[in-house]
């Protein structure tokens, strides 16, 4: 199969049945996209396909055939969600975090909270409660996550 | 001198990796010559098992059963009854009997195995159950006075149902043998040296023998606190066998219908109660199911009677719990570990007692609520570290809960109120038994921190590294932070029991004074140009104060308590019967947040998972196995389902916590689910049964 993969040609052989996420990980190596329930349910396997969001477990390889196929590896490590999932809380144990980025990619520019809830709502996340997910997408739209430490306390007891 | 770290949000030590996707989880893993691990199961909830038929081609395949284990064929933890596979007595469905391994896991998946069973009549309820893991008593004055002082005694039954930590990395681990007698187990898990002792008791090996490493973690939540020693002596068995390595990752049915969940409780109350709203008597009977063997139910259930009366003054209280064996996957732990479901009863029975009463549900808590120099039901004395009444009054006038209480009613919306307290740390004597210790190797830069301790997402990493580097007066990225590595890390006692930072991080800042001491006004390269290597170790000591009596549970059952108060909005729909929560407030006293944005997210995430507990996570249970173990229909809370949770911090400092810390991990999770559904009860409605799904709200309608 013929494909565009992170921004460069690929050709890979893989069966045309076998799942996007699996050659990914095994044939491609890219580990990076998380097998979270293999029935589309979690959203941790999530990639972009020709810029739209799929769940990589739901996808038959023979699908990206000529397609552009995204994944977390392919953000570089460079790009503004991925500051401000550090700074911002928006990752805690990680599992559900390249998924939600990629999702989170596929917001385009200054998401509303409904447009965040809406798109985000196939991705599963159990630590953040998702309050910290929206905190990191707003920075990263606002240009504030920087990667430096910001110093902030509790209130105190009155 | 370097910027102070404590109190600060510093960037999370592994966070670049985790956004980069570089973060290495246990799938990510492999190693040449890899076999894959699968587990053949029971499929009937009791019986022996009478024949195993291997129905395939068993070439290239690696074959395990009990006759294999080595050394003793249980899972090492508190009691000695849970095979680590099946010899002839099932207890339960899903529990493993044999073990295959292949190095394709096309193949692996074809073979078939029959087992035929001589069946036996199960038993799926705990209140008929004969055989009990563990009971509690806790007394404290005179039950028969207390109620005999009361002008009114309200009584009332509350059930809970099982909830799934609902990890999204499901449990896996690897293991790669060494010759036959020596193994290394790489997994996904909250506490290496559970799985340390476990596989040197199966396998018959000596400490040095075994050598568990954590790898990245993706959630636990308790799921990963005992669950690991079984499949990581699975794993162990067929890598010894094979003499190959051997992956055993298990998908999410697997993980849903095999792993433990939170216990199943049903929790009487009777309350004895005077006119003015005063508590003349608490009476509490409890069960909990265990499910089919012992694992932590004892610990589960201790903490739970522990917490069982509720943040409240009450001179005369008996609690019973027992935690009874049926014939369904075993029970363990999961945040909160008992105190949820005990709280969940208390506080919906709190705003019962004060319907009865016709007095203000604020204001009947206010009346009891602990303040410092109150005992609590175990006899302990409460400090200034006890912030009950500051937390409901914070909450109550964030929320204006009155104004809106009177304004919602009548509108088929709601607002529900939940006052809990949670203890940090070991019960009783626990910390003492565990005696943890935690390192300090001195490097180039600065520190490394050895502990044992896993980051699983909450922030171990981070947070130790900040409670060092204040303490050595470095700046925070000269701290590292070891691998979890039993072949390098002391036992620092298990991530569990909202213990990591109170209790562990006060013994990285003890190592840390003493690393400082001997530093003198050397740098770290100095020192070890001068005088070579150095590494400090902290071990536990009991606070001289403190004391417990495990005979009469009577004591200091926990060196401090958090505080939390959290306020609930809920819609609930006329048709649908479904109850929406719109609007969240918690209020928490955790001593003082080493990292507000790592404490925050304790917090909210806690929250979340505790509007599951209350609404949706709905474990159905069909002869003895869950019969909806797919994320399908198991169902955790979306960004739709999760309103914005707003969060305030107060500040108590516990002077013994590390920079005045106390726990945060398990007390959001107490909250949530009683608010809820005292929402609903405003809203008109009258549920005792959670998670209060439609169904169960159209039923309490339909009876009204």
């Amino acid at each position: 199969m013929r494909f565009t993969l992170n921004g460069k040609r690929a050709s890979v052989r893989a069966h045309p049945m076998a799942r996007l996420l699996d050659v990914l990980r095994e044939t491609c190596h890219l580990t990076g996209t998380k097998e979270g329930c293999g029935e589309g349910e979690c959203g941790a396997c999530t990639v972009l396909i020709d810029g739209l969001p799929v769940n990589s477990c739901l996808v038959p390889f023979a699908q990206v055939d000529g397609a552009r196929v995204t994944t977390i590896e392919g953000l570089g490590g460079k790009h503004p969600l991925q500051h401000a999932f550090v700074e911002f809380g928006g990752a805690q144990c990680g599992i559900c975090t390249p998924g939600m980025i990629m999702a989170a990619v596929a917001l385009g520019p200054k998401p509303s909270t409904p447009e965040m809830q809406t798109g985000l709502a196939g991705n599963l996340c159990r630590c953040t409660g998702y309050s910290a997910i929206y905190r990191s997408i707003r920075a990263a739209n606002r240009g504030t996550a920087s990667l430096k430490a910001r110093t902030t306390t509790g209130r105190k007891k009155r | 001198m370097p910027r102070r770290a404590v109190g600060t949000n510093v960037l999370r030590k592994e966070g670049v990796e985790k956004v980069t996707g570089r973060a290495r989880y246990l799938d990510d893993l492999s190693f040449p010559n890899l076999l894959y691990g699968r587990t053949i199961r029971s499929t009937v909830p009791a019986g022996d098992i009478a024949a195993i038929r291997y129905d395939f081609d068993r070439t290239g395949f690696t074959v395990v059963d009990y006759h294999d284990v080595p050394g003793q064929n249980f899972v090492a933890l508190i009691e000695e009854d849970q095979p680590c596979l099946v010899e002839k007595t099932v207890r339960h469905a899903a529990e493993p009997v044999v073990l295959l391994a292949h190095e394709d896991r096309e193949t692996l998946a074809q073979a078939v195995v029959h087992i035929d069973y001589r069946a036996t009549a199960p038993n799926y309820d705990p209140e008929r159950s004969t055989r009990s893991f563990k009971n509690i008593s806790i007394d404290k004055g005179d039950i028969e006075r207390g109620l005999a002082e009361a002008d009114l005694v309200v009584e009332g039954e509350y059930r809970v149902g099982h909830q799934e930590q609902l990890y999204i990395e499901p449990n896996g681990v690897i293991a790669v043998p060494e010759g036959s007698r020596r193994i290394t187990v790489y997994g996904s898990m909250q506490c290496p040296y559970y799985v340390h002792r476990a596989l040197k008791v199966l396998l018959g090996f000596s400490d040095d023998q075994v050598r568990v490493v954590q790898t990245e973690t993706g959630g636990g939540f308790g799921g990963k606190e005992e669950y690991p020693s079984m499949i990581a002596g699975h794993a162990a068995l067929l890598a010894l066998k094979s003499g190959r390595p051997v992956k055993l990752v298990y998908d999410r049915v697997e993980d849903l219908l095999a792993t433990t969940k939170r216990h199943p409780a049903v929790i009487r109350h009777r309350t004895g109660v005077k006119r003015d709203g005063r508590l003349t008597a608490i009476d509490i009977d409890a069960v909990f199911d265990g499910g089919a063997y012992a694992t932590l139910s004892a610990v589960v259930l201790s903490r739970g009677m522990i917490h069982a009366s509720g943040p409240y003054r009450c001179d005369h209280v008996r609690i019973r719990g027992r935690a009874m064996m049926t014939n369904t996957p075993p029970n363990g732990a999961f945040r909160g570990f008992g105190a949820p479901q005990s709280q969940f009863a208390a506080e919906v029975h709190m705003d019962r007692v004060a319907e009865r009463l016709a007095i203000d549900a604020v204001r009947l808590r206010e009346i009891n609520a602990f303040k410092p120099g109150d005992t609590t039901a175990t006899g302990q004395k409460l400090g200034e570290d006890c912030s009950a009444l500051a937390v409901l009054r914070e909450a109550v006038k964030r929320t204006r809960f009155k104004q809106k209480r009177r304004a919602l009613k009548g509108t088929g919306r709601g607002i529900g109120l939940s006052l809990f307290f949670h203890g940090s740390g070991f019960t009783g004597s626990g910390e003492l038994k565990l005696g943890s210790k935690a390192s300090l190797a001195l490097t180039e830069r600065g520190a490394n921190i050895l502990v044992a301790s896993t980051e699983i997402g909450q922030g171990t990493r981070t947070m130790l590294a900040q409670i060092a580097a204040d303490t050595l007066g470095m700046p925070y990225d000269a701290i590292d932070v070891n691998d979890a590595d039993t072949k390098v890390v002391p036992d620092s006692g298990p991530t569990v029991a909202s213990r990591t930072c109170m209790i562990v991080g006060r013994l990285v800042q003890h190592a840390a004074r003493d690393l400082k001491a001997r530093l003198g006004p050397l740098t770290p390269k100095q020192y070890l140009r001068k005088h070579g290597p150095l590494t400090v170790t902290a071990q536990y000591e009991k606070p001289g104060e403190i004391s417990w009596d495990d005979a009469t549970y009577r004591g200091d059952a926990y060196e401090s308590y958090g505080w939390g108060c959290d306020v609930v909005e809920v819609q609930v729909d006329p048709v649908t019967w479904q109850v929406t929560p719109t609007a969240f407030t918690t209020v928490h006293e955790i001593g003082r947040a080493i990292h507000p944005g790592l404490a925050r997210g304790q917090i909210e995430g806690g929250s979340a998972q505790g509007l599951g507990y209350a609404i949706l996570e709905d474990v159905v249970m069909r002869d003895g196995r869950m019969a909806n173990c797919q994320l399908t229909n198991y169902i955790i809370p979306t960004t739709l389902d999760t309103p914005a949770i707003d969060v305030v911090l107060i500040e108590n400092p516990y002077p013994r916590g590390p920079f005045g810390a106390k726990g945060v991990g398990e007390m959001p999770i107490d909250g949530p689910a009683p608010a809820v559904v005292n929402a609903i009860r405003h809203a008109g409605v009258d549920v005792r049964d959670i998670p209060a799904t439609p169904e169960k709200i159209m039923a309490a309608c339909a009876s009204r």
